[in-house]
């Protein structure tokens, strides 16, 4: 097994091998897909940056997480057995007053939190100050808190919705072009007529009945996104069908789903792949216009749309739109970026060489 | 410099790429081609006499991928360094090219009027009206029938063998000193080869011109031409007139290119063994569908009504030219493509089983591609691909003996299993494609062009190992070709295909020596001795 080259136990044909090092060659998209992991992988961890709850407490010699857990605020000696409210000067003289501490996040606000401590005289939205550092938004939230919140939540709901839609998109496209004739017929013809159902209108209608959340909103653009790859993978099976490895391994006997998931899947995946981090993009854009248009996620959502929208309400708050103009540039430049390296990577005409 | 050769190419190198990855396609080659006459340049594919041709005309890619140094003399005038509003006036008029694949040198957007015209109209600055009369002129003399009507045809609406004389009156047009032709024979049938050759060489001899011929085919060399240069890893190995390099080669290459050819006679025929495969009034028929509705207005008869019989350890070959139906016919026996009729496979009718049926017997039944480079899956190792069959039907005990056995058998070695096809030659995946065949322990394999991609040394292996291997395991083989030199080693019987259907069929012996049909004979005297026969029998 020498010759083999593995990595992590997975075997890696050579053929990826070089992709992978044509990629890692175009430095621009290298360096995007460093910091983008990095920032991703920051923003996963938001609650223990910008939250408005200590991470641990010290009270009476015993530790506390607040993260983690919910405290009354009783048990700090206090009157309410609601959740206790570090914020609250209070709180924070009940615990000091037995020698406790506090070991604050960085930003001491979370995405809903509303700062009712402003300085006299600075209505909200503040703008940037040592306190909030990107300064407030309307309802006095703090907006470096809501970008990290905001940044999160879009790139899962981008990347959760062009992961489903990508495996439906391939299945169906996989199932139209390797089996062709009356199936491809049909669907095609499904395809055409659902994709000419305004999307929009549907999402105004949904508004008005249910109050869209996540997984609602997932769900109903779901139902439209899975058809952008589906001509791609089609087109990539009725060519890999002909193909004499495939007529090869039907002459075998092997069975259909196996031909395809050993043979033709993988000649399809290099197309699909390449689409993959633009559709993201796509994704991340249309959550942002949904929410600026107020048809996205339920009001209070860190949302980087709707902090577009109290950019353009506010003008007199440059903080506000700029904040979220450079964050969602950012975020959708390094895609780009990674996208391309991706694409050029898979290209057979620049690895053959 | 009148008495000078026409041209002459001296220490010609090409590279293409730059720093470690630079390939050196051509390595020092030099060689002259006198006024009218002919001069074959013959090699296996990658030892660099194309890329030698299009550097003559400096028509490679820009100066970034490829670079060129030497130097090439045109009637003693440097092309190498020959601004190009010279060589402009060079191409196409003094020296004329015409390229191997007729489908992708023709403009598929314009009519052949304009292609032919166009250099006259460039070149001559001919009038519109004497262009098209040059045109017609031209075409008439190529031997395309009724040039008149043609001029508004779209390339695609000709033949191969057709498209080709297009090309070749595009070429003659403004009469050229030269004519460079590279590989022109190579993707059209055998009949048609013979009759581009008997143009060629008839349109030389009326217009004096000279005439450097690329090629892979030995036979085609000794039959066309004045000198022969061999070409290989970029070098010219030996130069001398055809009965030299024939008679007495010098260079061990071109000794080992000689030996290559496809030789031996298959071994004595069986009559009594039992039958292996049987079919009877075979039809594939693709619907030709027209109107808004799709119906089914007529239909082409891929293969229309064909009988024959395979007995064990034979090979029956199936000839014919390109559209005779041949490859569709196995592709039916083996049930890959849809047919009625009846198909016997050890005296089950498997023409009407299901296919859950039928995949228990897929492993008895196997096929071999003509492009080995295709036909294996790029992303699998050997092993897998080798094994795959075993998974398939449930044998999958002692994988890695079976596989190793099987890689034994076509000549390869057990620890190359591991390895990707890329990291093969041509040859050398032809083996994985057999031993992929092979480990299933068939009865039947249908050889579909088994040699044609393959170049020429290596094709002799592969006819031999094949034949090695139908006497070790008595296999039954069904040979679909055009080369009849691979028939006459293979076949113990040959089926002659036309239109789909049956011309004649026999024994390989009667067959080849004995024709009776004169389309039959017509094939072999254009395959064995170029001869090209009325054009009213075979294919234009």
């Amino acid at each position: 097994m020498a010759s083999r080259a593995s990595t992590l136990g997975i075997a890696i044909s050579p053929l990826s091998r070089r992709r992978i090092e044509s990629f890692k060659a175009n430095r621009r998209g290298y360096w995007s897909l460093r910091v983008f992991l990095v920032l991703f992988g920051v923003s996963l961890l938001a609650e223990l940056i910008a939250n408005d709850k200590p991470l641990l407490v010290r009270y009476r010699g015993r530790w506390y997480a607040p993260v983690v857990r919910v405290y009354a605020e009783t048990q700090f000696g206090g009157f309410f057995r609601t959740e206790a409210d570090y914020r609250d000067p209070e709180v924070v003289r009940l615990i000091e007053a037995e020698g406790g501490r506090m070991i604050w996040p960085p930003i001491r606000f979370s995405y809903d939190t509303h700062n009712k401590d402003l300085p006299p005289g600075v209505a909200a939205p503040s703008p940037p100050s040592a306190e909030n550092w990107l300064g407030t938004d309307d309802q006095a939230r703090d907006v470096a808190a809501r970008l990290i919140y905001g940044f999160r939540i879009s790139l899962l709901f981008g990347l959760i919705l062009t992961a489903l839609g990508t495996v439906i998109g391939v299945a169906a496209g996989a199932v139209q072009g390797y089996f062709g004739g009356w199936i491809d017929l049909l669907l095609q013809r499904f395809i055409e007529i659902w994709s000419a159902v305004p999307q929009l209108f549907l999402l105004i209608i949904l508004a008005s009945v249910v109050q869209p959340s996540f997984w609602w909103l997932l769900g109903l653009l779901l139902l439209f996104r899975w058809m952008s790859l589906v001509a791609v993978v089609r087109a990539e099976f009725l060519r890999a069908r002909n193909f004499d490895y495939v007529r090869a391994a039907r002459a075998l006997g092997v069975r259909d789903r196996l031909i395809i998931w050993r043979h033709v899947l993988p000649n399809a995946m290099v197309a699909t792949l390449t689409f993959v981090p633009f559709n993201l993009t796509g994704s991340v854009t249309l959550l942002t216009s949904l929410d600026l248009l107020g048809l996205g996620l339920p009001p209070g959502s860190p949302s980087l749309g709707e902090m577009l929208n109290q950019g353009h309400a506010n003008p007199q708050a440059p903080w506000l739109g700029m904040s979220a103009f450079v964050t969602l540039s950012v975020m959708l430049a390094l895609l780009v970026f990674v996208g391309e390296a991706l694409r050029d990577a898979f290209d057979p005409y620049k690895t053959a060489a | 410099m009148r008495n000078g050769p026409l041209l002459a190419v001296n220490d010609l190198h090409v590279t293409f790429g730059r720093g470690e990855r630079a390939v050196h396609a051509v390595r020092g080659a030099s060689f002259e081609v006198a006024a009218g006459e002919t001069v074959s340049l013959v090699g296996e594919s990658g030892s660099g006499k194309s890329v030698s041709a299009l550097s003559i005309l400096r028509l490679l890619p820009s100066a970034s991928t490829a670079r060129s140094t030497g130097s090439v003399l045109f009637r003693g005038r440097e092309l190498m360094s020959a601004p190009p509003a010279e060589l402009r006036r060079i191409r196409g008029n003094r020296i004329a090219m015409v390229f191997q694949e007729p489908m992708t040198s023709l403009n598929p957007l314009h009519s052949i009027e304009k292609q032919v015209t166009e250099v006259m109209l460039v070149h001559k600055g001919l009038r519109p009206a004497a262009a098209r009369r040059r045109a017609i002129e031209l075409l008439e003399r190529v031997g395309l029938p009724d040039p008149e009507r043609r001029l508004g045809a779209l390339p695609q609406e000709l033949s191969g063998g057709q498209r080709q004389r297009v090309m070749i009156a595009m070429a003659l047009a403004n009469e050229p000193d030269l004519l460079i032709a590279d590989e022109p024979t190579t993707s059209v049938d055998v009949t048609v080869e013979a009759q581009i050759i008997q143009l060629v060489k008839g349109l030389q001899a009326q217009l004096g011109m000279a005439l450097l011929w690329i090629t892979h085919d030995l036979a085609i060399v000794r039959k066309i031409s004045d000198r022969v240069y061999v070409m290989h890893d970029g070098e010219i190995k030996e130069s001398g007139t055809p009965t030299e390099i024939f008679e007495r080669p010098r260079h061990p290459y071109t000794r080992h290119l000689l030996a290559a050819q496809p030789r031996g006679r298959s071994s004595a025929s069986r009559p009594h063994a039992p039958t292996v495969m049987r079919v009877e009034n075979l039809r594939v028929w693709f619907p030709v569908k027209a109107g808004l509705l799709r119906r089914t207005v007529d239909h082409v008869k891929a293969v229309d009504g064909v009988s024959l019989i395979i007995r064990e350890g034979e090979t029956v070959g199936v000839v014919g030219e390109s559209g005779s139906g041949k490859t569709t016919l196995g592709l039916a026996m083996l049930r890959l493509i849809r047919s009625r009729g009846a198909i016997y496979f050890q005296d089950r009718d498997i023409a009407a089983m299901r296919a859950s049926a039928l995949r228990p017997l897929r492993c008895q039944m196997q096929v071999v591609f003509q492009d080995p480079f295709s036909s294996l899956s790029p992303r699998l190792t050997v092993a897998q691909i080798i094994s795959e069959g075993l998974f398939a039907h449930g044998r999958a005990t002692e994988v890695e003996q079976q596989v190793s056995d099987a890689l034994l058998d076509v000549g390869l070695t057990p620890e190359m299993k591991d390895r990707y096809p890329h990291e093969f030659s041509g040859g050398q995946r032809q083996r994985i494609a057999i031993a992929r065949a092979l480990v299933l322990k068939p009865k039947f394999i249908v050889l579909d062009e088994p040699t044609s991609a393959l170049d020429m040394s290596v094709q002799a292996q592969i006819i031999d190992l094949l034949r090695a291997l139908q006497e070790r395991h008595h296999v039954a083989y069904m040979l679909v070709t055009h080369d009849l030199k691979v028939v006459r080693a293979l076949a113990h019987h040959i089926v002659v295909m036309r239109y789909g259907a049956i011309v004649e069929q026999g024994p390989a012996d009667r067959v080849l020596d004995q024709p009776q049909e004169p389309y039959t004979r017509a094939l072999m005297a254009a395959a064995f001795d170029l001869e090209a026969s009325d054009p009213a029998l075979v294919a234009t």
